[in-house]
């Protein structure tokens, strides 16, 4: 479903990403981890087309389609969906418009018919209930005024809403208590699904407990520098991120 | 950062979508202004001896007057002798409806899409069209007649109701009051008078769109509302002009007079050639809007949205006279291009417990300055005054301006007076955060300002309000790309 390839990208002159290669197959559930500033956030929005930082190098190919050539309307339209790290706030703009706004959108990029007001209703209340959401939220203006934790569960909820292919959850666990915690992972589990992919972006273990990944990826300065499965990330919680520092300063072609 | 330069060039090239001109036959006076000119006007007009004693006053008075300086916007120096101050299309014969109007002109509100017998047909509207200086069609008058609420032309009222014309003309804002309201008291050539009697609720919303249409044709409009003890109306006013390239002036009064327990709700949209992407043509809007709010519990709303214009120099305004009486502003300016507004409103509080609300919604877009001057005086007998203000801007890209002048006089202890400012960009945030979800930089710079303005917006009738969101799209078309 998506391949990228020796992916490069940079914030004005500064080099992040140093070479990507990852494939992810629909069905899977992959977790990148890794340190503060490795670019775990930088490929989540590279990957969704934030014009912040320029791709310098290397290619990704989204069912087929070259995914950079793309704008971020596009990508969303082609089943792109990213969950923010933080999620904005759209002030005088309900939470419904909004929603509705991107899913009529999508759906008119597709040829399907816009919904309506009473099937959009519908549709939203199912989702609602995945994620244990109040419905007022749907009409308090756009994350405004949202505690933390309801605007990561509302990133999920919109998730459910626009049903991507391809979601890239971005620190999703970042600002969760526990219990909010199992509340997103539950919606994410619920989410799971042959034909879509997820790519999950975290600090922490912890979020991997409730969010079990098929495979587990370690960015270290720009550089995806190990791959394997879930224990890789027990590993990693047990270990720290020091060893692969040293692992990766001792590898040849690294950083003097 | 650069695409969404690019894209503000390449989209706010965008045509002015009003601008066309309707050919029809115009009576005309010769350029200039002089003392024969008003007798032109007010022989022309058929007007009472009085109408002329008012306007040779005004005249006299203007001709000591200096064009004021103080608004934060800029222009080259207008030639009051180079304006055409009376146009009128020739008048044909008596209309008594539609059909009789010229083909012409009736295409022209096609174009704008306000058909006046779709509007009649479908929306319940009263609309008194002005068309350059001339009412050309007055509708629902017989509807509205039968509740004893008179709504015509101003020119029909003097002839009709100089009584009450002799009244209240004036009593708002004096012929002496400031530049351009006093040339407009000298040379005003129509405009909508309504006056609604004791007790009656207006059953619908009364509306005027007027255009300025024939070239370097001044618009000097007057406007004057009355509403009676216990009365409500609400009136809608809403501006087009074709483009030209010369800029027009239109300098405009509109006085208000609101009696013991009446309400007066006056909402603009204003979308007027704005001049093109580097700043040439376009219309000087210099307005003076105010109300008296003369009984007690009386009240009085100003709603604008004002989105057209080279420039606009105006502050609708209440006078708290009455006790307990209520005066509020809702605003929304927005200046793409080279766009200047400088616009607010002024409170003054006289009567004991006087209550005023001002929200001021002020968009800066391409290299468009927009400032809001208010004031909010308290008199001294103004016991237990309050007063809410607002004022928030929004910017588009970084070569736009927003300025803030309020000025707050209190002159009585227990008054409270409440001021909010706030100033934000758009942020590239935003507008990526809407464009993941699938949904255009353009519709997702509309909804954004849309949000931003929604206080305002809830305070226009429906249709004004659908209508409003449209013209804040068209006029932000490519501002972010």
């Amino acid at each position: 479903m998506l391949e990228i390839k020796d992916l490069h990208a940079s914030v004005g002159v500064t080099p992040i990403l140093k070479g990507i290669d990852l494939n992810v197959h629909a069905g899977e559930v992959h977790a990148i981890m890794g340190p503060n500033g490795s670019g775990k956030s930088t490929l989540a929005q590279v990957l969704a087309g934030r014009d912040t930082y320029t791709v310098t190098g290397g290619q990704v190919l989204f069912e087929g389609k070259d995914l950079l050539d793309m704008a971020p309307e596009e990508r969303a339209h082609a089943g792109v969906f990213l969950a923010f790290q933080y999620p904005v706030e759209i002030p005088g703009v309900s939470n419904a418009y909004f929603l509705k706004a991107g899913l009529n959108a999508i759906r008119k990029s597709r040829g399907l018919e816009e919904l309506d007001a009473i099937d959009f209703l519908a549709l939203v209340r199912e989702k609602m209930k995945l994620l244990e959401m109040d419905e007022a939220l749907l009409h308090r203006p756009v994350n405004e005024g949202f505690s933390g934790g309801e605007k990561k569960r509302n990133e999920i909820f919109q998730m459910a809403v626009l049903d991507p292919r391809l979601a890239v959850l971005d620190e999703t666990d970042s600002g969760l208590d526990i219990d909010a915690l199992k509340i997103v992972a539950n919606g994410v589990n619920a989410l799971r699904r042959k034909d879509r992919a997820m790519i999950v972006v975290t600090h922490y273990q912890r979020l991997l407990e409730y969010i079990v990944p098929d495979f587990v990826h370690v960015l270290y300065d720009g550089r995806l520098v190990r791959s394997g499965g879930k224990e890789l990330a027990l590993e990693l919680e047990r270990r720290g991120y020091s060893w692969i520092e040293e692992e990766a300063a001792a590898a040849p072609g690294a950083r003097k | 950062m650069t695409t969404s330069t690019d894209s503000i060039e390449e989209l706010a090239n965008r045509e002015y979508k009003y601008g066309f001109v309707t050919e029809v036959e115009a009576e005309t006076i010769p350029r200039g202004l002089d003392e024969e000119v008003i007798r032109t006007i007010s022989r022309k007009k058929n007007e009472p001896d009085f109408m002329l004693e008012w306007r040779l006053k005004a005249y006299g008075h203007w001709l000591g007057m200096t064009e004021p300086r103080w608004p934060n916007v800029k222009y080259g120096p207008i030639d009051y002798q180079n304006i055409i101050y009376y146009s009128a299309p020739k008048p044909k014969k008596k209309l008594e409806s539609l059909d009789e109007i010229d083909p012409e002109v009736l295409k022209t509100f096609e174009k704008l899409g306000i058909s006046l017998e779709e509007q009649k047909r479908l929306s319940g509207v009263a609309v008194d069209a002005v068309f350059d200086s001339v009412s050309v069609a007055t509708t629902f008058k017989e509807k509205l007649a039968e509740l004893g609420i008179i709504f015509c032309s101003f020119s029909e009222a003097v002839q009709t109701h100089p009584e009450l014309v002799r009244r209240y003309l004036g009593s708002v804002v004096p012929l002496t009051d400031n530049f351009f309201a006093t040339l407009n008291s000298a040379v005003f050539s129509d405009g909508s008078f309504c006056y609604v009697p004791k007790g009656v609720r207006c059953p619908m919303e009364l509306s005027t769109y007027f255009r300025i249409n024939s070239a370097d044709t001044g618009q000097f409009e007057r406007t004057l509302i009355i509403a009676d003890e216990g009365s409500y109306v609400s009136y809608l006013e809403g501006c087009t002009a074709p483009r030209r390239d010369t800029n027009q002036l239109h300098a405009a009064v509109v006085e208000l007079v609101a009696l013991d327990n009446a309400t007066i709700k006056y909402s603009t949209v204003q979308n007027w050639y704005p001049g093109d992407k580097d700043g040439k043509g376009g219309i000087y809007n210099f307005v003076t809007k105010r109300g008296a709010c003369r009984g007690v519990r009386s009240k009085i709303s100003w709603t604008q949205v004002e989105t057209g214009s080279a420039i606009t120099w105006k502050y609708p305004s209440c006078i708290l006279q009455g006790q307990d009486s209520i005066g509020e502003f809702y605003s929304v300016a927005l200046t793409n291009n080279f766009q200047q507004a400088d616009t607010g409103t002024k409170m003054i509080h006289i009567g004991k417990n006087t209550r005023s609300t001002i929200v001021s919604k002020g968009i800066s877009a391409g290299r468009g300055q927009n400032t809001y001057r208010g004031l909010v005086k308290i008199l001294k007998g103004a016991e237990g005054a309050r007063n809410y203000s607002q004022c928030d801007s929004l910017l588009l890209g970084d070569r736009c301006g927003a300025h803030t002048f309020p000025y707050i006089e209190v002159k009585n202890p227990t008054a409270r007076v409440e001021h909010e400012a706030s100033t934000s960009k758009i942020g590239e945030d935003q507008l990526f955060y809407c464009k993941q979800r699938g949904i255009s930089a353009e519709d997702a710079v509309s909804m954004i300002v849309n949000g931003f303005c929604k206080e305002v917006f809830r305070e226009l009738p429906m249709e004004f309000a659908v209508e409003a969101q449209k013209l804040l799209g068209i006029s932000l078309e490519g501002s972010v790309g």
